[in-house]
């Protein structure tokens, strides 16, 4: 060992001799924490403060779209609520929930380690968060961003040059957060298992996170360098996408898209995971079709690399390229499809509990097969051509990433939160968010399709007055979902400090990290678990979950 | 060797040994940076594609210096490869040669990088493919100087008895893959940057 | 009595889904009225995705909603449910038929781009050159998409799909700037702030962004292509109803991009010409020049005699206007 595992080693000897710290305490939650389980209750935290915040952006522009005229904000300040509101929604909220967040708390458990492979790594990928949004909020005082969470030169080059740099930055550190936690994510899931655990028993979950982490590290490092190249343009002089001078715009498209697509799969591999993990525990059953859905997590990131120029069909783009894309568009619908029909399977001929994180988890089945069936129109270059850029598209969007990041995050809490808490959350309470989001989801964004389709352009703070009855719907709606994070705020403030005490295993679940204290043991588990089966084996004659018995001798 | 917390605890397990995870890490970092340079050449492919003459007006291509250049860093993989191969027979004197010749040779290069700067007569600004020529090295001749510190991080933490030995000396392969890493970006970019431009 | 068998059951209920989808595809009515000789193809195309989507949405939230309820927990039933790992027969077959139909539709796809001209040759026709009567103000402008216009790497759209290289009949540089399209006709002389179009006839436009992205899009027609500096996209097509339609920027272009719109008149080949004529005698006779110290007139006063053949509208000003 080196002298620092040494020094580890010793620690951990130490903590788990005394017995006053089998767990951290209330500030300790606070610090530069190594323990996966503080870092991943840090990013969910965090994040959620950052969903408010993005959110509140979100009624503002409602608001404004209330009336078809400019009457409520001033139209750059507008374009800065709409800019920020996409960036901190993307790089503040969901990738940092879905990934940093669950994915810290449970790998680790999961896979019967420790801890993750890099701890003090994980911590500062976790602290770089913070330090973004900071900096983010900071812009604010330079105008903020406003050329929209794609930044496309030139207008990015000339609309409040400060703003748009410290914009450049912050995505900049939370880019280099997303590399540094999938280095951990991809080393520790393949490297660290517990040697009982076959392949084939690894939960699905980690098999999302594995398919995550590869894509984010092949993508994530060329918007770095579009973005530089953006930035060098801005404040040193270079004309990288300056067509006077050389340079091309289309090329910016080109580097942002390559991220930027895989983007939306780095946002739902992690709750496709999430629902594997949710639903049979659930119903009760075991998931179908196992290796199916294993597989198309893989294929998702391999396809969805090559798509994105599906961004670009209306713009400096050959037709033989418009076409290819196309056609890549299309099959990456086909392994989505196939994890929608599993679960579904799943379901039949269940027990299904209506607790508020199944109920999430179907709600996100039925948001997610809309949103998805509007993005394979929008796949296909012909009809795209119609409504790219309008408000169709912002339809679409909303329902896969609220009706489906989002509704999977609200599951997952609702799910875990009695493990890392200790605690149980509201079930009654839960049943009055759910409702809310759902109708408020719908509410908001099935309107906006047909807006899309008559001939309302998006990121626009005025637009035609025949637009207004079904804009007026969509405001309406965005106040309900505004409203429907009270109760889930109270319910998890109020369980937290005061709710019924959830024992290890609430929902005799399988996976590894109900075999565990809720909250878990600092170190985990005093000795490590032996897995003696698959963590999907519901329905054979088993009960109590606990009757597996995980413990080595 | 484990890279962090031991996982071998369970008695009835039989742990497999596995690579450091560190160097693994590593690794899995290195596969990123490249399609960092990735881009950053994929770039520079595109804009020279899409112009009506490359090399612009007001810009040459120098071919002494970089080809130096070239031919130190990629001498000083095969040095650097000594100095490891000496620490796997417990030559820590032999570690530190090696390493120290290496970072000699890195810093030679950087050197010569900035008298090419500084005589080229064109600056980060002048034109596109000034523009993509700093860039690229720059981006590049950062992640020189990165190697070469960590190369010294190697050599001073050297000086501590019995630090790397022929069983430990997980800092000493990470070292010297970063500095391969480095090589081999820059045979790309040589051969994009200079020679398709010159020939 | 007897229960009704299931495969009954299932028979009925596809021949309902598929009765509904294709009702629903046909008469969804969710697009605006169809102006060009595209859009009945961009229709078509969507009525089929509506009817495969509204298929595959019955079948899928049917099932998640009978599941839902027929498979809920009975109160005091503590048990698990089956242990029913996989079907790979079925699993087969739900994977099968969605590549199918992915790949029915990217076909198709290639099969409708083609027809809208999307594979035909760009930037192969030739312009036809022009003399330099140009409107005083717009000048500089049109000198910068003229001189631009033809060297431009060329992307675009054209509805000849057979690749003909026969001109358009009426050829259109259009430039778009930060709020206002501005449209400059070749044959004769023109500069417009509006699109007039005849009836009928092949119509090209060359598209080019000025100062930032926008991008040029006309609902009724079902079309849209970028205005990129550096870049010229082409856009050929045929309007088909008379009428006066929206343009609309579809690329966040800054704070007004909402405002910046124009439109596109569909005319007889009798009014378009009238509307040249005069456009051309509004440019050819422009105010004698008087030695008058312009600093002494007011803005207003100074561009009174040009605004109308730039084709300019109060309503256009009106947002910049609030905007200081």
């Amino acid at each position: 060992m080196t002298q620092a595992d040494e020094k580890q080693q010793i620690a951990i000897d130490a903590t788990m001799q005394s017995s006053e710290h089998q767990a951290w305490k209330w500030y300790q939650y606070f610090t530069f924490n190594t323990d996966h389980k503080v870092i991943g209750i840090q990013y969910l935290v965090t994040a959620f403060f950052f969903y408010l915040i993005g959110g509140l952006m979100a009624v503002a522009v409602r608001m404004e779209l209330a009336t078809p005229d400019p009457d409520l904000l001033d139209p750059s300040l507008y374009n800065a609520f709409m800019t920020n509101h996409g960036t901190i929604m993307i790089f503040l909220w969901i990738v940092p929930s879905a990934i940093g967040g669950f994915g810290n708390f449970l790998i680790p458990l999961m896979v019967g380690a420790r801890d993750m492979a890099f701890p003090k790594l994980n911590a500062i990928a976790f602290w770089l968060n913070p330090l973004a949004g900071g900096l983010l909020l900071l812009s604010f005082l330079f105008g903020g961003s406003q050329s929209g969470w794609t930044a496309y030169p030139p207008l990015s080059q000339v609309t409040a040059p400060i703003a748009q740099s410290i914009w450049i930055l912050m995505i900049a550190l939370v880019g280099t957060s997303s590399i540094l936690g999938s280095l951990n994510f991809v080393v520790t899931i393949l490297w660290m298992k517990v040697p009982s655990m076959r392949w084939d028993q690894l939960p699905l979950f980690c098999w999302a996170i594995l398919a995550t982490s590869v894509l984010a590290l092949l993508s994530t490092p060329v918007l770095t360098i579009g973005l530089v190249l953006l930035l060098f343009d801005i404040n040193f002089g270079t004309s990288f996408y300056k067509p006077d001078a050389g340079g091309n715009v289309v090329l910016y498209q080109h580097l942002f898209w390559f991220y930027s697509h895989p983007a939306v799969y780095l946002m739902i591999l992690p709750i496709f995971g999430i629902m594997s993990e949710v639903i049979p525990v659930h119903a009760r059953k075991p998931i179908f079709g196992y290796k199916a859905i294993a597989y198309s997590s893989l294929a998702i990131c391999l396809v969805g690399l090559f798509v994105w120029v599906h961004h670009m069909f209306t713009s400096g783009t050959p037709g033989w390229m418009r076409m290819f894309f196309t056609i890549s568009t299309l099959l990456v619908a086909v392994p989505t499809g196939v994890k929608i029909f599993g679960w579904v399977a799943t379901l039949w001929a269940g027990k299904i509990r209506y607790t508020s994180a199944m109920l999430f988890a179907i709600g996100l089945l039925s948001m997610f097969v809309m949103g998805g069936l509007g993005g394979v129109t929008l796949g296909t270059a012909p009809f795209d051509l119609h409504v790219h850029d309008t408000y169709y598209v912002v339809g679409h969007f909303h329902y896969v990433l609220f009706g489906g990041s989002v509704f999977g995050i609200y599951s997952g809490i609702y799910h875990w939160f009695p493990k890392m808490t200790g605690k149980l959350l509201n079930e009654p309470l839960g049943r009055v968010h759910f409702g809310l989001t759902f109708i408020g989801t719908h509410l908001t964004f099935l309107p906006m399709h047909y807006l899309g389709l008559q001939g309302m352009p998006r990121r626009v703070a005025m637009y035609d007055p025949q637009f207004q009855s079904v804009n007026q719907l969509c405001t309406i709606g965005a106040f309900i979902l505004g409203a429907s994070v009270i109760p889930f705020t109270i319910n998890i403030v109020w369980s937290w400090i005061k709710g019924v005490p959830a024992g290890d295993n609430p929902w005799n679940a399988l996976t590894l990290e109900w075999t565990t204290s809720s909250p878990p043991l600092i170190e985990n588990w005093e000795e490590l678990p032996v897995v003696t089966h698959s963590p999907y084996e519901y329905g054979r004659d088993r009960i109590k979950a606990d009757s597996v018995a995980t413990q080595a001798g | 060797m484990q890279g962090s917390i031991d996982v071998t605890q369970s008695a009835v397990s039989h742990h497999e040994a596995h690579p450091d995870l560190r160097t693994i890490g590593l690794l899995t970092f290195l596969i990123s940076e490249s399609l960092m340079f990735g881009a950053l050449f994929a770039t520079y492919l595109y804009l020279k594609g899409s112009a009506a003459q490359w090399l612009p007006e007001g810009t040459e291509v120098e071919l002494l210096v970089p080809s130096i250049n070239t031919i130190i860093l990629i001498s000083s993989s095969f040095v650097i490869h000594k100095g490891d191969t000496a620490i796997k027979k417990n030559d820590v004197k032999g570690l530190r040669l090696w390493y120290g010749v290496t970072a000699l040779m890195g810093a030679i290069f950087l050197g010569g990088q900035i008298y090419e700067y500084l005589s080229l007569g064109y600056g980060l600004t002048t034109n596109i493919f000034a523009n993509c020529f700093y860039m690229m090295t720059g981006f590049h001749g950062l992640h020189v100087l990165i190697g070469l510190l960590l190369i010294l991080g190697v050599i001073w933490r050297s000086r501590r008895e019995g630090h790397y030995s022929k069983s430990k000396h997980t800092g000493v392969e990470m070292a010297e893959i970063y500095w391969h890493f480095v090589d081999v970006i820059w045979i790309i970019l040589f051969t994009l940057v200079y020679i398709l431009t010159a020939f | 009595m007897q229960q009704i068998p299931a495969s009954l059951l299932t028979l009925i209920a596809g021949v309902l889904i598929t009765l509904v989808s294709l009702w629903v595809g046909q008469h969804h009515n969710l697009l605006p009225e169809q102006a060009s000789q595209q859009a009945p193809l961009v229709d078509n195309f969507f009525s089929i995705m509506v009817t495969i989507g509204t298929a595959l949405f019955l079948i899928v939230q049917g099932a998640i909603l009978i599941f839902t309820i027929a498979f809920r927990q009975r109160k005091g039933d503590e048990t698990d449910g089956e242990p029913i790992e996989g079907n790979f027969a079925l699993e087969i077959v739900w994977t099968a038929i969605p590549s199918i139909i992915v790949i029915g539709l990217g076909i198709y796809s290639v099969d409708v781009y083609q027809q809208m001209g999307g594979f035909a040759p760009v930037g192969s026709h030739a312009m036809i050159s022009h003399s330099h009567h140009q409107s005083a103000i717009a000048a500089p402008l049109i000198a910068q998409a003229d001189n631009k216009a033809p060297d431009l790497p060329t992307y675009g759209l054209q509805t000849n799909s057979a690749g003909d290289t026969k001109p358009a009949d009426v050829i259109v540089n259009v430039a778009a700037m930060q709020y206002a399209w501005l449209f400059n006709y070749t044959n004769p002389e023109i500069t417009a702030g509006e699109l007039h179009v005849p009836i009928g006839k092949e119509v090209q436009l060359n598209i080019t962004g000025q100062d930032v992205i926008h991008s040029f899009w006309v609902p009724q027609f079902r079309l849209k292509q970028d205005a990129l500096p550096g870049l010229k996209n082409e856009l050929r097509f045929v309007a088909t109803k008379l009428g006066t339609y929206p343009i609309v920027c579809a690329e966040l272009c800054g704070s007004y991009h909402g405002s910046m719109r124009s439109q596109v008149v569909v005319e007889t080949q009798e009014a378009y010409d009238q509307w040249l004529k005069d456009s051309q005698i509004a440019q050819a006779n422009p105010p004698v020049v008087v030695a008058l110290n312009p600093v002494e007139r007011s803005d207003s006063e100074f561009l009174a005699p040009y605004a109308k053949e730039i084709g300019i509208i109060a309503t256009d000003l009106a947002p910049l206007q609030a905007h200081p």
